[in-house]
């Protein structure tokens, strides 16, 4: 796994998609995930998506094609590079916590 | 009832037209159709949509655009005209905010998209400007005003770029630091 900082939108949408959901569904999973803090405008999320399924981290749905709304999945290496990332935040808020202990707030 | 107003925004200008939509969308006009600085607009509750305007890589017919566009739609938002690679999209006001890029680098990309179009037709102009004046001035001295209408248009696509650069700098210092 290459060592990369995802960007929020990414990160909130590999975390959306551990069930099949389309754009409308994403943005709206990651709105309440943040408690409102993570607005997703459609235009970012398309190229986020789109980027993400040329990397393979997520795919779309199979079965349902045609006009209907398309859904996507996260993939294997999708579930990997949140799990690098989430070490990689670890280590942010541990270093973080640790060193701004004894500062004033 | 149907109002048409004409008006005339540069491609650079074009959060200008945005500010200006809006403005109108809050006075009870809405944006129904557009073509070269026509604006048409039907009435609405005030403040009933607000409207956003964004630059297409291809022709807003051609079918990657068309499946951007569905996105759009998918999301609450509705397309209400096109023009060559514009699209103005409007959002009902109680669906909350209305933005299309949500990030930093995606307002950098549609900046640059922009720019990359009036770049070509600016040189493009001032191509034909020299051809003319070396033509003409061999053969038609007394024409050669034309070349200069070439140039000025060369000139003003120059201007649109240094425009948009100027906000990509801004956007790109701010980059640098985060999202």
């Amino acid at each position: 796994m290459e060592n990369i900082a995802l960007t929020e939108a990414v990160f909130y949408i590999l975390l959306s998609l551990d069930e099949p959901l389309h754009g409308y569904g994403i943005m709206q999973n990651a709105e309440k995930l943040s408690n409102g803090r993570v607005r997703l405008a459609a235009g970012t999320l398309y190229g986020a998506i789109n980027t993400l399924l040329e990397k393979g981290w997520i795919t779309f749905v199979p079965g349902d094609s045609g006009d209907r709304k398309k859904e996507y999945v996260i993939t294997e290496s999708g579930r990997k590079a949140v799990f690098a990332e989430i070490d990689r935040l670890r280590e942010l808020v541990e270093n973080g916590e640790k060193l701004t202990g004894g500062w004033n707030k | 009832m149907r109002k048409v107003i004409k008006k005339l925004f540069w491609a650079w200008e074009y959060e200008k037209e945005e500010k200006w939509l809006n403005e109108m969308a809050a006075k009870g006009l809405a944006l129904v159709d557009y073509s070269l600085c026509r604006y048409s607009f039907e009435p609405c509750e005030p403040g009933e949509y607000k409207f956003k305007i964004q630059f297409l890589e291809h022709r807003t017919s051609h079918p990657e655009s068309e499946q951007y566009i569905r996105f759009m739609e998918e999301t609450g938002a509705e397309q209400v005209a096109s023009y060559l690679n514009w699209v103005y999209f409007r959002k009902k006001a109680a669906e909350g905010d209305f933005e299309i890029f949500s990030d930093i680098e995606s307002k950098i990309n549609h900046l640059t998209l922009i720019k990359k179009v009036l770049l070509p037709i600016g040189y493009l102009n001032l191509g034909v400007s020299v051809m003319n004046f070396v033509n003409l001035a061999f053969n038609f001295p007394g024409a050669l005003w034309v070349p200069f209408i070439n140039l000025a248009c060369f000139a003003l696509m120059i201007f649109g770029v240094h425009k948009i650069q100027k906000k990509i700098n801004i956007l790109k210092k701010e980059h640098a630091i985060r999202e």
